[in-house]
């Protein structure tokens, strides 16, 4: 079409700045001198010296990474496993259920699943005696069991997308499926292994619903303690740790971008001399 | 098939077939059936194939050729028959217990794997040291002259390198047998005249058997010293190139290799060299090499391939010759096509190779010119269905 | 065939067929344990009576597990019903809104051009890594009766009405207007990127060909668009609907507390009046009037396109 979609690109606009402005003026407002949140009192970055004082902050900030590194490390292990069963063992007892478990966590709203799993953790530490207490422990295994499931679905669509006929080559000169699996299947598909422990990780760090409910005394998130304290109302230091968030996310973001492009950008000029030498 | 009785063909072309002996033969298919649920790929195929062929299954797709390769693959297990290899029963072993290769038609190379990786992956299950192992690839690596390219991951070559980079990987533990699923169907035409030489050429250094399944018939024809035409899950003929094209046993044979003009008749007589056979569209009996198993006064189907047809103006006083009229002439440079129009309205298509150098107006045969068209008894074929 | 005759049996039974057992055994053993055991558990909960000892619940009766005090309650106080409506009703709002502004915007992205592309979906993706609480704090800053934006608004609203009717500030937080906006601004991303996944994978000659054939481009996006990307549609209508409906986080910050939505009700129960038989019934109940039926609708959605793929033919 070569009219211009002034339409579309009207509302491309529209809901970018709505993406955006609620985030930049919380960035702007993070620099902001007065106490209270929303009315400018001139620039000051105090907010940033007393959260990097704040040691309860970092503390949290540590624990919730040493969760999220824990949960999707598991995650990616259990969830990878489940993708491969459900993409390439086509018969197994039990395949309809297993089928069922992993697509219900990722619908499930999690009021239900943090209740659900806090009684089982308590009735655990009631009748089996561990977890005896809740914190780190009962939160990595909750987190382990509802992000695993996102794992499995990248997993698992990438297996289905993949033809097939790399598998059976492999098979055909001379290898055995597990051998197949270690040496062709899980070699092609570690970009979506890799993505899927990425995912898990940020829905770890992320998380509140469930932590909330599963986590115990002494066992402060990240997001449990900036829960705790936006309850209250609208504080500035809040403001910036999110800026901060918003910056190393940024970042992160931008630099995955960047090296994505240059490794298209690789493929394509292989591509370009290949076909040249064929000349 | 063996539900179809052999017709007694030339003495030359007998011995160009099958060497029967009493030894068994190198592979054997014997009733291989194969469903899919209530479809059946694959129908009651026996097939044996001698050390050292190139063997084409041939056929449209869907018609089980694809399915056969991968039951002597390994990849399906058949729903009935057994398959031997070297006198082997193979019918039960997994791919990768067979000594059986197959070449992709994606050529499936390993992505993450340099060329010469992907070359000495099937070696690493073969008991041999590393220098046998490398020295093997190095040789295999030359045999596809590839040597150059050997640190290169699949992505960074061409099609045509990889496709040659399968055949070595396929080549590299020695199989008894190569299958190749349609090997050059992925090239360019250019590139795939050339490829299939080199293939030839390849098999002929290595001796190893291969069957191809391909659904282009001239690259059987040059490629393989027999071929299968399969037809729903059957194999509708065996034989030479010459066999099939020349001796066709069936409408569908006939029919699918080159083109074909077939007319609905029936046996008059039967002597010893010819058989006369009334067609109504010619209005008139003719005469055709006599075939086997044919009985008097049977209906049958009279064919006749476009080349073996002779176009004139004028009467040619022969046996075999009817009278029409050019509705259509195509010029190709070498050859032109005739399509004639017989009084009863059925178009019959007639090849004419140009082998003089002739202007515009010198043709043999115009537009709404009447023609005779004739052909020797011998070039008549005669069948059944 | 080949293997080393060194093997250890483990080694050589893991390699044929143990392999296999343990790849579906450990993440299926998981999920019994950590999943459906605890929603055994909220089933079952549903039905006990709340004690106050510790942990609060008993199993009493002749037939204990066909004890439904609780569901009766659930029915009777009108409490369960309005927070179930207004959960609904959110969700239903929200998850049109999404759809609206969604819409336009993945087709637009799948009209500009292919650098531009990457980045603008970067930047719908960038919120959704960023802390998902933060986001719904952003919109306290906002909203706040003091901040910018409010006085915008109110000052757009006050030259819109008589004087007489002129407001210092429009009351936003804690309301469901509130909520509503905040699961827009949350949940988009999870219409946009599905719907973009779909009408990515459109054949764009369609709509030239229905241009060709005399449609006007409103016609063919009625025509041809639209019809194509009901997949994308529902897809993108399901992941914003259902944690719409069940979400805790927003109501909570931002939502009115005399008109609570459902997850608070849960929460709220489980936690403050320790509840677990109420919480558990009230839990249950939404899975039934929610989540099972779409669960259901898609487990069937998609067999039927598993069915219409495979019944596409075997090649030979």
């Amino acid at each position: 079409m070569n009219r211009r979609p002034v339409f579309l690109i009207t509302m491309l606009c529209f809901g970018f700045a709505f993406f955006y402005i609620p985030i930049l003026s919380m960035m702007v407002y993070s620099f902001n001198g007065s106490r209270l949140a929303t009315v400018w009192g001139g620039f000051s970055t105090k907010w940033y010296i007393s959260l990097f004082s704040n040691k309860q902050v970092l503390a949290a900030a540590i624990l919730s990474i040493k969760i999220a590194v824990v949960s999707a490390t598991m995650a990616t292990i259990l969830g990878t496993m489940a993708g491969i069963a459900l993409a390439r063992f086509k018969k197994f007892r039990g395949r309809t259920l297993f089928s069922g478990l992993v697509t219900a966590p990722l619908v499930m709203p999690e009021v239900i699943t943090g209740i659900a799993s806090l009684m089982l953790f308590i009735l655990m530490a009631e009748y089996l005696g561990w977890p005896s207490k809740r914190g780190f422990t009962t939160v990595t295994l909750a987190h382990i069991t509802f992000s695993m499931v996102f794992v499995t679905t990248i997993v698992h669509s990438r297996l289905v997308q993949a033809d097939d006929d790399i598998e059976e080559a492999a098979m055909d000169l001379g290898s055995r499926p597990w051998q197949v699996m270690k040496d062709i299947t899980l070699p092609v598909i570690s970009p979506a292994i890799l993505s899927g422990w990425l995912l898990a990780f940020t829905i770890s760090l992320d998380d509140v619903v469930i932590t909330n409910f599963t986590t115990g005394p002494g066992a402060t998130t990240l997001p449990i303690l900036i829960w705790s304290k936006v309850k209250l109302g609208v504080t500035p230091d809040i403001n910036a740790l999110a800026t901060i968030t918003v910056l190393i996310v940024g970042i992160g973001v931008a630099i995955a971008g960047w090296l994505l492009n240059r490794a298209e950008r690789r493929r394509e000029l292989d591509a370009q001399l290949a076909y040249r030498d064929n000349k | 098939m063996t539900d179809i009785p052999a017709i007694t063909i030339d003495a030359d072309l007998q011995s160009a077939s099958v060497k029967k002996s009493a030894e068994p033969s190198f592979i054997r298919i014997e009733g291989v059936t194969k469903k899919f649920g209530s479809f059946t790929a694959v129908n009651s195929v026996t097939l044996e194939i001698e050390k050292g062929e190139i063997f084409s299954l041939l056929g449209g797709s869907g018609c089980g050729k694809t399915t056969l390769l991968r039951m002597l693959a390994g990849f399906e297990e058949p729903t009935a028959g057994r398959i031997y290899i070297d006198g082997q029963d193979m019918t039960d072993l997994p791919p990768y217990e067979r000594p059986v290769n197959m070449m992709f038609q994606s050529y499936a190379l390993f992505p993450h794997m340099t060329v010469a990786k992907n070359i000495a992956y099937g070696l690493k299950h073969e008991r041999m040291t590393a220098a046998q192992r490398d020295d093997r690839v190095r040789n295999m690596l030359d045999l596809v002259q590839l040597t150059d390219f050997a640190a290169r991951k699949p992505h960074q070559i061409s099609g045509g390198q990889r496709q040659r980079v399968a055949l070595a990987r396929a080549l590299a533990r020695q199989p008894k047998l190569l299958l190749l699923d349609e090997p050059l169907a992925a090239l360019d035409k250019k590139l795939r005249e050339h490829t299939q030489f080199e293939l030839m050429d390849i098999q002929d250094k290595t001796g190893t058997t291969f069957i191809v399944v391909t659904h282009d018939q001239e690259e059987a024809m040059t490629l393989s010293s027999r071929l299968a035409v399969m037809d729903k899950g059957r194999i509708m003929q065996i034989g030479t190139a010459t066999s099939v094209y020349e001796y066709p046993q069936s409408r569908f044979v006939a029919g699918f290799i080159g083109s074909i003009n077939i007319f609905d008749g029936k046996v008059v007589s039967i002597g010893d060299t010819t058989t006369r056979v009334h067609v109504p569209e010619f209005g008139g009996d003719i005469e055709a090499r006599s075939v086997e198993g044919i009985e008097d006064g049977a209906q049958i189907s009279l064919a006749i391939r476009p080349e073996k047809l002779t176009i004139s103006r004028t009467n040619p006083q022969s046996a075999n010759s009817i009278r029409g009229i050019v509705r259509d002439l195509a010029y190709f440079g070498k050859d032109s096509l005739y399509r004639v129009a017989l009084p009863s309205g059925h178009i019959v298509s007639v090849n004419s190779v140009n082998a003089r150098r002739i202007g515009e107006n010198e043709r043999v045969a115009d537009w709404e010119d009447e023609v005779w068209l004739s052909f020797d008894p011998n070039s008549a074929i005669l069948l059944k269905d | 065939m080949n293997e080393p005759h060194h093997d250890s049996r483990f080694q050589r039974w893991f390699n044929r067929r143990g392999w296999i057992k343990i790849t579906i055994a450990t993440p299926y053993v998981w999920l019994i344990l950590f999943f459906l055991l605890p929603f055994a558990i909220v089933l079952a909960m549903s039905f006990a009576t709340r004690t106050p000892t510790a942990p609060p619940f008993s199993f009493g009766g002749d037939y204990p597990l066909l004890n439904t005090r609780t569901y009766h309650r659930l029915v009777e106080d009108s409490l369960y019903i309005r927070a179930y409506l207004t959960s609904i009703f959110n969700a239903v709002i929200a998850t049109l809104m999404c759809l609206l502004i969604g819409y336009p915007m993945a087709l637009g992205l799948t009209r500009v051009s292919k650098s531009w592309r990457n980045i603008l979906l970067m930047l719908v993706i960038l919120p959704f890594w960023t802390s998902f609480l933060l986001r719904v704090y952003a919109w306290m800053g906002l909203m706040g009766t003091n901040s910018w934006f409010n006085k915008l608004i109110t000052s757009g609203y006050n030259y819109l009405v008589p004087a007489e009717d002129a407001l210092r500030y429009i009351p936003m937080m804690n309301t469901n207007f509130a909520v509503v906006l905040v699961t827009v601004y949350s949940y988009l991303p999870f219409m946009i990127l599905p719907l973009f996944a779909n009408l990515e994978k459109l054949d764009f000659t369609l709509n030239e060909a229905a241009m060709d054939l005399g449609s006007r481009p409103s016609r063919v996006f009625l025509d041809v668009t639209l019809p194509q990307s009901v997949p994308g549609i529902i897809a993108g209508s399901m992941l914003v609907f259902i944690p719409a409906s069940g979400e805790l986080i927003i109501p909570s910050l931002v939502g009115s507390s005399s008109r609570p939505m459902i997850g608070r009700v849960i929460s709220d129960e489980f936690a403050s009046a320790r509840d677990w038989p109420m919480a558990s019934a009230v839990a249950v109940a939404l899975l039934l009037l929610l989540v099972v039926p779409l669960m259901v609708y898609t487990y069937f959605d998609g067999k039927a396109h598993e069915k219409i793929k495979s019944s596409g033919g075997a090649d030979a």
